[in-house]
């Protein structure tokens, strides 16, 4: 039952990680889902580092920092120029309200955890339950996706996904091999400047990055 | 009396029956003179409270000619309540004869109590401001008691008890563990703790706008004594929170009956752990700004989830 | 030893991306594109031959796995990009000619098109599953700026689902690589191997099937959303209408194919740790609903290129039920399905991406009389869907009858839904391009010829395919059917 402190410290450290997603979840703010999406970073980079610590696996040491970098700098870095360009500091618009998102996330927490509680009992001890924190993560982002209605939200939701992914990557798993993680980390940075294109490229069609503008491709 | 033990037990609770009680207004006056200090003012110092029940005592009591009976004896059973609530809360020493009966479930049954009846006596005397505290009050309980409970199972499922005497032993015995989900909790438990007392984000206590106003819509039409109980009760209600706050996390240094020499030590811990809890409380007052009654479901809906998401990562990590 | 030949293939379509990127804006940009897929073309097939006739191998440090299963894919995706190549040379003159794209937007797709191309190529090639998930994100992200590169609303609109359903998509199958990589690392340790499929196929057996069964659930939905199967289909009708027209020839044509690949890479792993067919019927579940529900959409549509992406998506659906059925005969099928869909497939998208610049419109009630305006087109359009909706000599009748017979034995309640929703896709598809071809029209014969040889090639491969089946490549499928099992 007692485990090492330092691996307490990862299951801490997990437990803040869902707590940010639910955080982001809840934010109305842009520029705080930025920051909340920094904050996520944050703590990914810290786990990995515990975890790689703890297991004195080197390769994660080069994951931490690339998610230091990344993640915690030049990601948010990059979102807050664009919001500075396009201008839009407004309030986030979902389209469920807040109270019935988060219940419908403490649903897809209970969902996910029950998923995971098999593979849980499988793995000794050390990270049981991370996987199922991970899953947890991933479908709050997915949620967050769906609900929101501004295409930098989205964005965020989609950055946050990739972030809890690579929680799942690099602390219940600790660790893919490295050359994964690298591809992992070029892809999402490729499309992060990618989005940033669609940003400009979709306001200045759209003349607002509001995605319900965007229905007109639909089946009759 | 044929044991010595049973003796000490009893003495113990005297002590602390009789220590809440004139603690509560100190804490209350330390609170509000942390605020001042805060806000850059001089303040009315620790004692303030004192005199402020010393002057309601002495005046004569005004009672609307409307008034039934629950009028009359609400503020002498939310006073009764509120001094249970916080002598059976193990703080100074575990193990004794009142906090044997209560757990942590009976607690808030306690504080339940306590509000209906201040919310009826509101309701009594058929003044619109009377209701509409009492509503509002009832709207904030309704959302901050299963948020309540929650963290209360969670610490519950930790120790594997109700009694609150247990999980205060359980935790202070432990080595240290990181409980995620006792991180949760307490989070939950502070936001919880401002809700329930009438403090900043949700209520104002030393403001008198109609528009925002809860707990003192309620006592508006109370004078005198009985708005000096209603008074104590509330500082007794603060004091029973922190006290619960201070039982779940942060119980070490309690002692076991009958550890004479144990109780300087005792008392002086959880002297200091009041004042830092105070100045928080005071801290975290003055960072935020009252939000609108309207956001009131919100705000305790986090708490609820943070507590619920403490239970579930109880669940998933055990721990 | 095989490292040269995939050397080449490999390295041919990433210099050319680069050397595109450079030079995308010169006159003889598109002479480039379509040297350096010839060249991948030529390589593909060096690497075929020596895959033929040395078996399965591994090469780079296991890093790469080509067995016959893979190089077909392999020879296929090069080939059609070799053609589709051809094709666009022509066709994006024209227009780029009307005014629809600009030289910069040429210069982002030739170098794209090259990238998308090697992504694709080292995503089938790969032995790696973490690299399989990355090359498919990389032709994910290649494929978008494809697909917005008209920069009108509605392209980028297409774009943005695109991108967002498969990034959601990718990013689920991604966490089901990960649950993959938590099982294997039990039995083959941490570092590099636990994700190399040649290492997990050793040890399927002994992979812990609740984490497997649960992966692949997450690779099946994750890679099933770039595969197009139903529900997680919303992006790929909207890609296809809005992108350029190869770029819909090779998305419907190809990727689809890799992500299918990926998919079966997974099952046989999957099948493997859990000994039962809980694999194979998810995958003739969502195959089976996929075919139904497009299907039904087929009649609805009124743009000629959704209609087709609908045919895609039910063909797709298709192939992943009769991969699911599993047995020699079903995957053989199935693998044959997937090279006839292919070549078919983008054959129409060519003849109908002339047919459009013609008309000036996708709305297929304004597409009149295309046998009168110009007979190759017309003929093309006609041909290709009597190859698409399984007219007899054509390669596609000979793969549907063979995956419906094995229906029919193995589960027979799925064929009547299975002849009714092929039924109703007829139905819908015939009576739409028939009065297309043939209706009365006012409108002129444009001045361009249309360069429509890579259309009647890939035909011609079908037609000859239906009527006879050469035995080297009835063998290889044969030995790719049992890879698979």
């Amino acid at each position: 039952m007692q485990i090492p402190l330092i691996l307490q410290f990862v299951n801490l450290l997990a437990s803040l990680l869902l707590l940010v997603v639910f955080a982001m979840l809840a934010q109305r703010r842009i520029l705080s889902l930025i920051n909340l999406f920094a904050w996520q970073g944050g703590i990914l980079a810290l786990s990995t580092f515990v975890v790689a610590y703890s297991t004195a696996q080197h390769h994660l040491y080069y994951s931490a920092g690339l998610t230091l970098i990344l993640k915690v700098l030049l990601l948010p870095w990059l979102l807050h120029r664009l919001i500075r360009k396009l201008n839009v500091r407004w309030d986030v618009e979902t389209l469920i309200n807040i109270p019935t998102t988060m219940l419908v996330g403490i649903g897809l927490v209970i969902f996910s955890f029950n998923l995971a509680a098999p593979i849980s009992q499988l793995s000794e001890g050390i990270t049981r339950g991370l996987i199922g924190i991970a899953l947890a993560s991933v479908l709050l982002s997915l949620l967050m996706m769906l609900t929101r209605r501004k295409a930098v939200s989205q964005v965020v939701a989609f950055l946050s996904l990739e972030n809890s992914l690579f929680f799942a990557a690099t602390s219940a798993t600790q660790g893919m091999p490295l050359v994964v993680e690298f591809g992992i980390a070029l892809d999402v940075l490729v499309a992060t400047f990618i989005f940033g294109i669609f940003f400009f490229q979709i306001r200045e069609t759209f003349e607002s990055l509001d995605i319900t503008n965007m229905e007109k491709l639909k089946d009759d | 009396m044929r044991n010595p033990e049973q003796i000490f037990a009893i003495l113990f609770q005297l002590t602390q029956l009789l220590l809440v009680v004139l603690a509560a207004p100190l804490l209350t006056g330390w609170v509000n003179q942390c605020q001042a200090w805060l806000q850059n003012r001089s303040g009315a110092g620790v004692l303030q409270p004192y005199r402020v029940l010393h002057k309601l005592f002495h005046k004569d009591a005004l009672i609307a000619d409307n008034a039934s009976w629950l009028f009359r004896i609400t503020p002498y059973i939310v006073f009764g309540c509120m001094w249970l609530a916080a002598a059976i809360i193990p703080i100074i020493a575990v193990d004794l004869p009142f906090s044997r009966a209560a757990d942590v479930i009976a607690l808030v049954g306690v504080f339940a109590l306590a509000r209906m009846f201040i919310a009826l006596a509101a309701m009594d005397i058929g003044t619109s401001f009377g209701s509409m505290g009492a509503r509002r009050e009832m709207l904030v309980s309704f959302l901050a008691e299963p948020a309540l409970l929650m963290v209360l199972f969670t610490s519950s499922l930790i120790s594997h008890s109700t009694q609150l005497t247990h999980i205060v032993e359980t935790f202070a015995h432990y080595k240290f563990i990181l409980y995620p989900s006792l991180a949760f909790a307490s989070v939950a438990f502070v936001m919880i703790l401002l809700a329930e007392n009438a403090r900043i984000p949700v209520d104002n206590p030393s403001t008198h706008l109609e528009l925002t106003m809860i707990h003192e819509a309620m006592i508006l039409e109370y004078s005198a004594r009985h708005l000096a109980l209603i008074e104590w009760a509330a500082s007794l209600k603060l004091f029973a929170y922190i006290s619960i706050g201070i039982a779940l996390f942060l119980p070490h240094g309690i002692i076991g009956v009958g550890n004479w020499a144990g109780l300087p030590l005792a008392v002086g811990l959880l002297l200091g752990k009041l004042m830092l809890a105070g100045a928080g409380l005071a801290l975290l007052e003055a960072m935020m700004a009252k939000m609108r009654i309207f956001r009131a479901p919100e705000f305790l809906g986090t708490a609820f989830l943070l507590a619920v998401l403490g239970l579930l990562i109880h669940f998933l990590l055990g721990a | 030893m095989i490292d040269l030949q995939l050397l080449a293939l490999l390295a041919t379509p990433l210099t050319g991306g680069i050397v595109l990127a450079v030079f995308g804006s010169r006159s003889w940009a598109a002479e480039l594109n379509s040297l350096m897929s010839g060249c991948t073309f030529v390589a593909s097939v060096l690497l075929t031959i020596a895959v033929i006739d040395s078996g399965p191998q591994v090469a780079f440090k296991e890093q790469f796995f080509i067995d016959q299963f893979n190089v077909f894919l392999v020879a296929l995706t090069a080939f059609v990009a070799f053609t589709t190549s051809l094709f666009s040379r022509p066709y994006m003159r024209i227009e780029q000619h009307h005014g629809k794209l600009s030289t910069s937007m040429l210069h982002l797709y030739y170098s794209m098109y090259q990238l998308f191309t090697f992504a694709m190529l080292v995503a089938l090639t790969t032995n790696n599953m973490g690299i399989i998930w990355v090359a498919m994100e990389a032709a994910t992200l290649t494929t978008v700026l494809l697909v917005s590169l008209y920069r009108t609303p509605a392209s980028l609109e297409a774009a943005w689902k695109y991108f967002i359903l498969c990034g959601v998509g990718i990013a689920l199958a991604l966490f089901g690589t990960i649950l993959l990589y938590f099982a294997a690392e039990r039995v083959l340790g941490d570092g590099g191997t636990a994700l190399l499929w040649t290492h997990l196929n050793e040890v399927k057996g002994s992979l812990e099937p609740t984490v497997l069964k649960l992966a692949f659930v997450f690779l099946l939905v994750g890679y099933g959303t770039k595969i197009g199967l139903v529900p997680l289909h919303s992006w790929l009708p909207d890609a296809h209408a809005e992108g350029p027209t190869p770029v819909s020839a090779v998305l419907s044509g190809l990727l689809l194919n890799v992500a299918l690949c990926a998919v079966m890479r997974s099952k046989v792993l999957v099948d493997g740790s859990l000994g039962n067919h809980f694999a194979g019927n998810l995958m003739m579940g969502f195959g089976l609903l996929s075919v139904v529900v497009a299907a039904l959409f087929l009649s609805r549509q009124k743009d000629i290129k959704r209609m087709f992406a609908y045919s895609s998506i039910e063909h797709m659906g298709l192939i992943t039920f009769a991969f699911g059925m599993g047995g020699q005969v079903a995957t053989f099928a199935a693998l044959l399905h997937m090279t006839m869909h292919s070549l078919t497939k983008s054959a129409i998208f060519f003849t109908v991406g002339h047919a459009v610049q013609k008309m000036g419109t996708q709305q297929m009630d304004r597409i009149r009389g295309l046998m009168h305006v110009s007979p190759t087109v017309g003929w093309g359009l006609m041909l290709g869907t009597f190859a698409i909706l399984g007219m007899p000599p054509f390669g596609v009748f000979a793969s549907e009858f063979l995956i419906i017979t094995t229906a029919m034995h193995d589960y027979p309640w799925t064929t009547p839904i299975l002849v009714a929703a092929l039924g109703i896709a007829f139905a819908a598809i015939f009576g739409r391009v028939q009065p297309m071809v043939f209706g009365e029209t006012s409108a002129k014969s444009l001045p361009h010829p249309p360069a429509l040889i890579p259309v009647f090639i890939h035909l011609l491969l079908v037609l000859i395919l239906g009527l006879y089946m050469p035995d080297y490549l009835a063998g290889w499928y044969r030995q790719a059917a049992a890879l698979l099992g």
